[in-house]
């Protein structure tokens, strides 16, 4: 039986005590290497599940295991720590840190986490190396680029930067927040191929939410957000 | 590495960086120069004088004398006779006095008649005598010995001649271009109000004044009803050294209470402290504006940093995400009031060494105030200590609600 990346049980959690659930979670098992596509409309919940994954946010009942390891009860730091040295994220937009460079932005994971530098570093020698190949393979690794502006760049190369700083270090778990949403449909066949090969690469395992039924097919699995969450196809949760 | 991105998030922002650390460094300026002109004004005045144990003159309050006699600061109103001065000079515990005599002016400077005893006693600074740097000590009644300022200013050179006014002020209509003098010495800088003196004999003066009342000039009787010209031996003020600083309030009463004048005996010290007393209010003021001024500027920085960090909700999320606690968000915010405060003390603090520099010259010939470019006092540390710190407490208010901020958002923000 392969690794479990992701478990859930019984997990609920409500904004405020008292308030009404906005996730309310049975079962969730999501192995290692798997390509799971989560589809629920806006403000069906989905960014507070991603939130609980995360360790951002912890549920008010019920268990959430990262890689074997409860979350909700590690200290706040820990769960920080936790994030930064297993979890990449890829969001919607505006990923990038406006006063840094492309190769800066990617690098910042691995200031976060010595774990996720030792593996840059053990993969290519040092982690602006690993930054350049990983750009290079989402044809972003012009000399002229990596010390450019962030904010100069088109919302299609932001997203591929956004790409290789959540694969930096390789993470055991990746998740992408509507990655795809900003782009046409070429360029999000093409993000998504790139996201594809390189999670295989790096053995991550990708989580990627959308609502966008149209991208399902090329997962392994679809879960449908509405079906998974409860609490959620009554009431519009708090989040987008 | 947090501080590296409070750098590169100033960085970005570079217009607004950069001018809220210039406010910083112009009320830091403000703050340091007024702490360093009230000390070193302190301190020339202190270093005017020592060595002397009482300035004797005219009745009159213990300031306005020593102000008077010392400083060049006003006028005195009424003399002192020769007769009481010999009777004082020659007591046993009296070990030297420097008589002095002002009154009139060469072009802007006071003119001092004195004896060669000016030159042999006074003391300034730490116990330093007087250096004639060029030329001779004052000879005869012809003679002129300039401070090193009056030099300077009017480009004097030994030999040249000079003639002196009446009164103290810039012009004069009264010039005593009867009695020429000729300069014989040039004095080595002191930093006292020596170097703004033309320093003549006694006899020097009464060879002028006595051309004066010998009716050369009609005006003279009436401008000079006040001063010292109707009686050529008189003189403003004397300086007293003792024997022993023991007799110094024995000798003070002798003067007080001497029948045939009425005098006034002041020890420096006491004098100076009540100068300092009166302008201690002003002093006073004068700080509160300019540690409010700092509060000004500190304010500046509180409000360019609270309206980024609506537009920086963002940014604090996606840090989030990649594993920053909500501490380093709070360090970020506070690393960047910490960069800006210190660049903009650091700006303050080489502005005024700049404007010390460039400035010092100036204050001296107008203000008469010398001060010393030194490096910054304990005083003056404990300053910027307490800058430093008012703008790191002033910066954990923003530090503080991004914190709250990124705790609530989360890595959720909606844009």
């Amino acid at each position: 039986m392969p690794e479990a990346v992701i478990e859930l049980s019984d997990v609920r959690f409500a904004w405020a005590a008292g308030a009404a659930d906005v996730i309310d979670i049975e079962s969730l098992r999501i192995d290692r290497g798997e390509r799971v596509f989560l589809r629920g409309p806006s403000g069906s919940g989905k960014s507070s599940l991603l939130s609980l994954l995360a360790g951002v946010l912890v549920p008010r009942q019920g268990t959430i295991r990262i890689l074997g390891a409860e979350t909700a009860s590690m200290r706040g730091a820990a769960r920080d720590r936790f994030r930064a040295d297993h979890i990449g994220f890829v969001f919607q937009l505006f990923n990038l840190i406006p006063y840094l460079s492309v190769l800066e932005n990617v690098c910042l994971p691995c200031g976060f986490s010595a774990r996720r530098r030792e593996r840059a570093v053990h993969a290519a020698g040092s982690v602006e190396a690993e930054a350049v190949r990983l750009l290079g393979h989402l044809d972003m690794a012009d000399v002229a680029l990596l010390n450019r502006s962030v904010t100069a760049l088109s919302v299609g190369q932001q997203q591929r930067v956004a790409a290789a700083r959540a694969l930096i270090g390789a993470p055991e778990f990746v998740i992408a927040d509507e990655p795809t949403s900003s782009l046409d449909e070429d360029r999000r066949s093409a993000f998504l191929d790139l996201l594809f090969s390189e999670c295989e690469r790096s053995g991550s395992t990708l989580v990627f939410v959308s609502h966008d039924a149209a991208l399902g097919s090329r997962f392994d699995r679809v879960i449908a957000f509405g079906e998974l969450n409860r609490a959620g196809a009554a009431r519009p949760g708090r989040a987008s | 590495m947090i501080l590296a991105l409070a750098l590169k998030s100033l960085r970005n922002r570079k217009f607004t960086a950069v001018l809220t650390a210039l406010s910083i460094a112009l009320s830091t300026i403000l703050l340091l120069g007024v702490e360093r002109i009230r000390h070193e004004s302190r301190e020339s005045f202190a270093s005017t004088i020592s060595g002397t144990d009482l300035v004797v003159g005219a009745r009159t309050s213990p300031v306005h004398l020593l102000l008077a006699a010392v400083f060049h600061i006003g006028n005195a109103t009424n003399n002192v006779s020769w007769k009481s001065y010999r009777a004082f000079s020659g007591r046993g515990d009296i070990a030297w006095t420097i008589p002095l005599a002002l009154g009139d002016s060469h072009r802007g400077y006071r003119v001092l008649g004195t004896t060669s005893a000016y030159f042999q006693h006074l003391r300034f600074g730490r116990d330093r005598s007087l250096v004639v740097e060029q030329g001779k000590a004052l000879g005869d009644e012809h003679d002129a010995v300039l401070g090193a300022e009056v030099a300077r200013a009017l480009r004097y050179r030994i030999g040249d001649s000079i003639v002196i006014a009446h009164g103290a002020g810039d012009i004069s209509f009264i010039e005593h271009d009867q009695h020429p003098f000729r300069i014989a010495g040039i004095l080595a800088r002191t930093g006292t109000p020596v170097d703004r003196t033309v320093h003549v004999t006694l006899a020097g003066l009464d060879a002028v004044h006595e051309e004066v009342t010998a009716g050369s000039d009609p005006l003279a009787a009436i401008i000079g009803g006040d001063h010292r010209a109707d009686s050529p031996q008189a003189i403003t003020a004397f300086l007293v050294g003792l024997q022993s600083r023991g007799a110094v309030l024995s000798v003070q009463r002798a003067v007080n209470e001497y029948a045939d004048e009425p005098l006034t005996a002041v020890l420096p010290g006491v004098a100076l402290q009540e100068v300092w007393e009166i302008t201690g209010a002003l002093e006073k003021s004068l700080f509160a504006v300019s540690a409010l001024v700092v509060v000004v500027g500190l304010s500046g920085m509180l409000v360019s940093l609270l309206t980024s960090l609506g537009e920086r909700r963002r940014e604090m999320a996606v840090l989030r995400s990649l594993g920053a606690r909500p501490v380093q968000v709070f360090a970020l915010i506070l690393g960047e009031a910490t960069v800006l405060t210190v660049t903009g003390m650091l700006l303050g603090v080489a502005g005024l060494y700049a404007a010390l520099l460039f400035g010092r010259t100036w204050l001296e010939s107008r203000l008469g105030l010398y001060i010393a470019v030194t490096w910054p006092s304990a005083g003056e540390a404990l300053l910027l200590g307490v800058v430093l710190a008012a703008g790191l407490l002033i910066g954990l208010i923003p530090a503080w609600r991004s914190y709250r901020l990124s705790l609530a958002d989360g890595m959720i923000v909606r844009i």
